[in-house]
């Protein structure tokens, strides 16, 4: 009998990911090695820098439509988000959503794999990633916004906050999606209460099918390339019908501002 | 600290096209690769192990003097072995070729 030779997503490299999530040959990279927008924080920390920050921007079409791959490379310090990575991200997303707000809507893919901020460029980080937030739910108003979490790393800290933000999640069983890293967990509250050496309690506690059971993704999938793909197509034609609205979450500034006041006891 | 070397070697033949291989992972490095019009190959390695200058010039000499392409080189490393270097330099120039 010939084994089955699976064509994992987790296997390949975020340029690869990109590569394969987008229809055949339509793949482009914008601002990738060549433009050498390396990180200027990390020399100076004693850290290595990439030509590309860990972020690959891919263009190309999905399903024969204009579409966006956001992938970020998780065997580069983790993943984890800096400023100019953040800056690739969150740029994207609103051109994304100019393309919406000028009838030519750009399907936009989150093919992340990060630990979340990168320490190194701490509020740098956090900045960058309020920004993606905010450019996600602000396109979120016009189309749905897709997330494959399907990397060896999952989304943590604010990566898993950004997915959460989007409107379908596709994970497969080695995936994984926490707020705080196992090994956070197990320093703030002691290795009793979580061992983050015990693999097989990480995976039940974030692992893919435990969020896909309590309704943090939308679909649970095989690592194996077809099966991710179609999930992606499944995912944009459940939305097809996309009605656009505000996230009650996120009222206007102005209702913001007063509920903020009112919440402190100050009178406008 | 991060150290920063750079080398030139004597170099004549042509590359078709620039390449991108390798990861800044532990134990791995980056390498971008383009032809040059100077008739030498010039290389810059950003490496956040330092002390090894010596290494550095013994596995790019070798693969310069096997291979007179005039390039320009940038290596990021994370403290890959040389004999990583060594694999990565020909992926680069199997890519370039």
């Amino acid at each position: 009998m010939t084994p089955h030779i699976g064509d994992s997503y987790a296997e390949r490299n975020a340029r690869e990911r990109a590569q394969a999530l987008l229809d055949p040959g339509t793949f482009r990279e914008v601002l990738g090695p060549f433009a050498r927008l390396r990180s200027p924080y990390l020399a100076a920390q004693g850290v290595a820098a990439q030509s590309d920050d860990g972020v690959v921007v891919a263009r190309g079409t999905l399903g024969g439509e204009r579409a966006c791959v956001l992938a970020t490379d998780g065997r580069f310090l983790g993943g984890a988000i800096g400023e100019i990575g953040g800056a690739k991200i969150a740029a994207s997303l609103e051109l994304a959503r100019r393309d919406a707000e000028r009838g030519t809507p750009t399907r936009v893919v989150l093919a992340f794999d990060s630990g979340g901020i990168r320490l190194q460029e701490a509020n740098l980080g956090l900045l960058a990633i309020a920004e993606i937030c905010d450019a996600v739910v602000a396109l979120r108003a016009h189309q749905p916004v897709v997330a494959v979490i399907a990397g060896r790393v999952g989304v943590y800290g604010g990566m898993s906050i950004v997915t959460a933000l989007c409107n379908e999640v596709i994970v497969t069983e080695g995936a994984r999606i926490g707020l705080n890293g196992p090994d956070v967990v197990e320093t703030e509250a002691g290795a009793d209460e979580f061992d983050a050496s015990n693999r097989p309690l990480v995976w039940k506690a974030t692992g893919g099918r435990r969020r896909f059971a309590q309704g943090h993704a939308t679909a649970l999938v095989a690592d194996d390339m077809p099966d991710i793909r179609a999930a992606v197509e499944e995912a944009f034609a459940r939305n097809r019908s996309f009605v656009a609205i505000a996230h009650p979450d996120f009222p206007d500034p102005a209702l913001e501002r007063e509920a903020f006041l009112r919440a402190y006891g100050v009178t406008p | 600290m991060i150290e920063t070397l750079t080398f030139t070697y004597p170099a004549s033949a042509r590359v078709a096209r620039r390449a991108h291989v390798g990861v800044v992972a532990s134990g791995n490095c980056e390498l971008l690769l383009e032809p040059s019009p100077e008739p030498c190959a010039s290389v810059t390695v950003r490496t956040s192990v330092g002390g090894y200058a010596t290494t550095w010039e013994a596995v790019l000499a070798r693969f310069f003097a096997r291979h007179s392409i005039a390039v320009r080189l940038e290596i990021d490393d994370f403290g890959a072995t040389p004999a990583v270097v060594a694999m990565r330099l020909e992926q680069a120039l199997e890519q370039a070729r």
